[in-house]
C-alpha cells in the first residue's frame, strides 16, 4: 500500500482529495437535511418583537405579514402600536439605524386601550365579531355582543365596521398591582460643557466682573 | 452552632433604637374606625364574607382567603361593617385599593374561639391549616402567607429553622421589645413551628449584638430545647433572609432559589408570636407591635397596634408635632416609604411608623453625577455592581440589567446611603424591576395574542375551504347530471335518466336540464337514506297538520255558506293528494 503510494503521488493525491471530498459532502447533506431550518429565522425573531395587536396599521393583515415584509427589506418604522422601542428593537436586531415613527401610520400612543360595547346601543350586526382579529368579541347575530376585555389588543379594527358606533376605545385604568416606579430625574450635570442652553456660573462671574 | 459567618458590603447607620424602647409595649384606645385592606401581602386578595350594616366580633372572618396563596382577614374589634369600598392604603403609589371599615363599638367582644395546648399530638397538615386560617403572613418584610412557606413538600425536606429575630433596619425596636416582654410565648411558637417542619436539626434564633436585653429575656426560655440563639455583629442589611442565611449557615442562596430549596425555613420573630397565639390560645392575627419613633413625636414607644388602626390615630397618641416633621414614613428610615397621607391604616407587614424631624431626615440633597468611586459596590450586600446596574437602568438596557442580576438585588438602600453624589440609586432599580416585570408581561400578552390570531386566521381559512369544497361538489353533481342527459338523449330513450327526473320531462328542453340539476343537488345533498326517511316523516307531519287545518277550514265554510267553498275544497284535496304522494315515496324508500 505504502509502495504504492510512494510510487504513484499524485494518483494517491487524487484518490485522498477525492475521498474526503465525498466524505464531506456526504457530511455536509446529512447535516443539511438533519439540521434544517423551517421557515425563515429573521422572521420569527421580528414578528417576536412586534406587539402582535393585528390592527393592520403597517398595511399589512397582521404582524406577521409585515415581519416578512421587513425581513424583505421593508421600512421598519410603519408600527404605531410598537412605538419608537420597538422599532429600536428591530433596528438593533437588523443592525439598522432606527427611524423615527413613520406618521404617515399612526401615532404612538402613551396609553393603552380597550374596546368598550355600550350593549343598551348593539343591534347585534355581529360586524365587529367578524373584524376582530383576536376572537375577543363575544356574541351571536341579533343579540348583544360585548368584548372581552383581557383578549383585547386595542387594535381599534371593531370601532369602523359597527354601523350604529357603539363601541368606544377606553384608556385602561392603571391599578396598584401594575403600578411600578419611575426613573428619578437625571443627576445634575457637574461639569459645565456638559449643560446645553444653561450658563455655566464661571461664564457668569466672568460677566459680572 | 455559634460560629457565624460575614456578609460581604452593608453599612453602619446610626441606630437611633434607644428612644422607643425606654417604656413597655402600651396599648392604644380601641380607635372610631378600623380599616382592612383586603390585600396585605403578596399573593390574591382576600374576598369580602361580610356585609355593610353587619355587626362583627373581634376574630371573626370578614374576608376569605382567594386560593393558594392568600390569607383570610379577620375583624380586630367588635362593630359593625361601615363600608366596603376603596381606601387610600400604605403603598408607594398612593393608589386607593379595596378595604373594609369597622365602626368600633368599644366593647371589643372576642368571637366564641379555642385554641389546642397539647400541639405534639396533632399532625403538621392541621397546624398549617391553623396557621392559614388565623390569617398569618410573615410580619418582617414582604409579608408571604406563612402557612405556604411552612408546606415546602416532601421533596423538600427542612434541615433548619431559622428565627430571624435581626431587626437590623434603624429606629425599629418592635421586635426588640416583643421578645423582651414575651420570649416565652415566642419560644412556645418555635416550638410550634418545629412541630410543623417535622422537628429541623437546627433551630436557630438569629439576633444581633446589639439587643442584650432581648438575648438575656430569650436565654432561660431556649435551655434545655435544642434552640440555639445566634448572637452576631451588628450590620445593615443583616435581616435580609439570604443575608441571615449566610451569616448563621454559610450557605449561599442561589440566584432565583428559594430558602426551602436549601432545606432551610427563615420565620420573623414577629410571626412566632402570632403562631403561638393562633394554636395555642386560638386568636387570629388581629394585632401586631409597631414602634412609633422619630423627633417628631414627644413620647417614641412600642404599641400593641390592632391591624386597621389609621396611622393618624397612633401619631395622635404619641404627640406628634406636624410643625416638627414634614413627613410620615411606614417602615424604617432605609427601606421605609413616604406615606401619602396619615389616613392609611396599619396592616400586618408594618414594624415602625417613622416621624422623623427636617433635621433629623432631611429632604434629599439633589443628585450629583456619578463619580464612579465604587463605594456602593463596596456595601453591597448581595455582591452586585451597583454603578453598572444604574447606568443600564438610566439607559433602559433590559437585557445587561439581568445579565447583571438586578433580581437580586433586595433594595436595603445601602448603595444610596454611602454614594457621595446622593444618587438615589434603588429608585432607579425599582424602576427598571418594574419595567422589565411589564415588559415580561406585555411578552406574554402579545404571544397570546399571536396564538389567538393564528387561530382566528386559521378558522376563517377552514370556513373557507369547507365553502369551495361544497362548490366544487355541487358544479361536480350538476356536470354528472349534465353528462347524464346527454347520454339519454343519445340514446333516444324518452325515459327517465334518473329517478330523481319527473316523468313526462323533455329530455331536449334546457328548462329540464336546470331542473334534472336542481334535483341531482337535492339528491346530492340528501344522500343518506336515513335523513331522506326522517325528511319524509318531517313533510308527512305537516302535510297531515295542514289537512287537518284545511278541512277545518272548509267544514266552516260550509256551514257559514260563504263563497270560498270550491276554492277550500280544492286546496284540501290537493294537500291530500300530497300526502299520499310523500307515505307511497316512504313506502317506496322502506323497501
Amino acid at each position: 500500500m505504502i509502495e504504492l503510494i510512494a510510487q504513484n503521488p499524485i494518483l494517491a493525491a487524487l484518490i485522498a482529495l477525492v475521498g474526503l471530498s465525498i466524505l464531506f459532502g456526504a457530511l455536509l447533506g446529512f447535516a443539511a437535511e438533519k439540521f434544517k431550518v423551517e421557515g425563515d429565522p429573521i422572521v420569527e425573531q421580528i414578528d417576536e418583537l412586534l406587539p402582535q395587536t393585528q390592527c393592520g396599521q403597517c398595511g399589512f393583515p397582521g404582524c406577521r405579514p409585515y415581519a416578512e415584509s421587513i425581513a424583505g427589506g421593508d421600512d421598519i418604522n410603519k408600527c404605531p402600536p410598537g412605538g419608537q422601542s420597538t422599532i429600536n428593537a428591530i433596528a438593533n436586531l437588523l443592525d439598522v439605524p432606527a427611524p423615527e415613527l413613520d406618521a404617515e401610520h399612526g401615532e404612538e400612543s402613551e396609553v393603552k386601550t380597550v374596546a368598550y360595547i355600550r350593549e343598551d346601543e348593539c343591534i347585534g350586526c355581529t360586524k365587529c365579531i367578524q373584524a376582530c382579529p383576536v376572537d375577543a368579541i363575544l356574541g351571536a347575530a341579533k343579540l348583544m355582543h360585548t368584548v372581552i376585555a383581557d383578549e383585547c389588543t386595542g387594535c381599534d379594527l371593531c370601532v369602523e365596521p359597527c354601523p350604529v358606533d357603539c363601541i368606544d376605545m377606553l384608556p385602561v385604568a392603571e391599578t396598584i398591582a401594575d403600578w411600578k416606579w419611575s426613573i428619578p430625574a437625571k443627576p445634575g450635570q457637574m461639569i459645565a460643557t456638559d449643560r446645553r442652553g444653561e450658563v455655566s456660573p464661571v461664564a457668569q462671574n466672568e460677566d459680572a466682573a | 452552632m455559634s460560629r457565624t459567618w460575614v456578609t460581604p458590603g452593608g453599612v453602619h447607620p446610626p441606630e437611633n433604637k434607644h428612644q422607643s424602647v425606654t417604656q413597655p409595649i402600651g396599648q392604644l384606645p380601641i380607635p372610631e374606625k378600623l380599616i382592612i385592606p383586603l390585600s396585605q401581602h403578596i399573593g390574591a386578595a382576600a374576598t369580602p364574607c361580610v356585609e355593610i350594616g353587619q355587626s362583627v366580633l373581634k376574630g371573626q372572618v370578614i374576608a376569605e382567603a382567594t386560593g393558594m396563596v392568600s390569607i383570610p382577614m379577620h375583624a380586630p374589634s367588635s362593630g359593625i361593617v361601615s363600608a366596603i369600598e376603596h381606601r387610600p392604603i400604605a403603598h408607594s403609589s398612593g393608589m386607593l385599593a379595596p378595604c373594609i371599615e369597622i365602626t368600633t363599638d368599644g366593647a371589643d367582644s372576642w368571637i366564641e374561639h379555642q385554641g389546642i395546648s397539647d400541639y405534639e399530638h396533632i399532625s403538621p397538615r392541621k397546624l398549617i391549616e391553623m396557621v392559614g386560617n388565623a390569617g398569618i403572613s410573615g410580619m418582617g418584610g414582604a409579608g408571604f402567607p406563612s402557612a405556604v412557606k411552612l408546606n415546602p413538600g416532601r421533596q423538600r425536606p427542612i434541615d433548619t429553622l431559622i428565627v430571624n429575630a435581626t431587626e437590623c433596619e434603624p429606629y425599629i425596636t418592635a421586635d426588640d421589645s416583643a421578645i423582651r416582654e414575651r420570649a416565652g410565648e415566642i419560644v412556645e411558637g418555635i416550638k410550634i413551628l418545629s412541630a410543623i417542619l417535622d422537628h429541623p436539626h437546627h433551630i436557630l434564633i438569629g439576633i444581633e449584638d446589639n439587643k442584650p436585653e432581648a438575648i438575656e429575656a430569650l436565654a432561660p426560655h431556649v435551655e434545655g430545647t435544642g434552640i440555639s440563639v445566634v448572637v452576631f455583629p451588628t450590620k445593615y442589611p443583616s435581616g435580609g433572609e439570604k443575608q441571615l442565611i449566610y451569616i448563621l449557615t454559610g450557605k449561599e442562596l442561589p440566584s432565583g432559589k428559594l430558602p426551602a430549596d436549601e432545606g432551610v425555613v427563615c420565620i420573623n420573630i414577629g410571626t412566632t408570636y402570632a403562631i403561638k397565639r393562633a394554636v395555642i390560645d386560638g386568636e387570629p392575627l388581629i394585632s401586631r407591635v409597631t414602634t412609633v419613633t422619630g423627633d417628631a413625636v414627644a413620647t417614641p414607644r412600642n404599641y400593641d397596634t390592632l391591624i386597621g388602626t389609621p396611622v393618624s390615630h397612633l401619631l395622635e397618641h404619641s404627640q406628634f408635632d406636624e410643625q416638627a416633621g414634614g413627613r410620615v414614613v411606614m417602615g424604617g428610615p432605609m427601606m421605609g416609604f413616604t406615606l401619602p397621607s396619615a389616613d392609611v391604616p396599619i396592616v400586618k407587614t408594618t414594624n415602625c411608623i417613622l416621624a422623623p424631624s427636617y433635621a433629623e431626615i432631611p429632604d434629599d440633597e439633589p443628585a450629583q453625577p456619578c463619580i464612579r468611586c465604587g463605594m456602593c459596590a463596596e456595601a453591597c450586600p448581595a455582591s452586585l455592581l451597583p454603578q453598572q446596574l444604574f447606568w443600564y437602568a438610566q439607559a433602559q438596557e433590559h437585557d445587561r440589567l439581568e445579565a447583571h442580576n438586578l433580581f437580586d438585588c433586595i433594595e436595603c438602600g445601602a448603595c444610596s446611603y454611602v454614594c457621595p453624589s446622593n444618587i438615589p440609586l434603588v429608585q432607579y432599580y425599582r424602576a427598571a424591576k418594574g419595567e422589565i416585570r411589564q415588559a415580561r408581561e406585555e411578552k406574554v400578552k402579545s404571544d397570546h395574542a399571536r396564538d389567538r390570531f393564528e387561530f382566528h386566521k386559521e378558522r376563517i381559512e377552514q370556513a373557507e375551504r369547507e365553502k369551495e369544497a361544497k362548490r366544487a361538489a355541487r358544479r361536480e353533481a350538476t356536470q354528472q347530471a349534465k353528462a347524464d342527459h346527454a347520454a339519454a338523449t343519445a340514446n333516444g330513450s324518452a325515459a327517465a335518466p334518473s329517478k330523481a327526473t319527473p316523468t313526462g320531462a323533455t329530455p331536449s328542453s334546457s328548462a329540464a336540464d336546470i331542473i334534472a340539476a336542481a334535483q341531482a343537488r337535492a339528491a346530492a345533498k340528501q344522500a343518506s337514506p336515513e335523513d331522506q326517511r326522517a325528511k319524509l316523516e318531517r313533510t308527512i307531519a305537516s302535510a297531515e297538520q295542514r289537512l287537518k287545518m284545511a278541512e277545518e277550514k272548509l267544514a266552516e265554510a260550509i256551514s257559514s255558506d260563504s263563497g270560498k267553498q270550491d276554492q277550500l275544497s280544492a286546496a284540501v284535496e290537493n294537500t291530500r293528494q300530497k300526502l299520499e304522494q310523500t307515505k307511497s315515496k316512504l313506502a317506496e324508500l322502506a323497501e
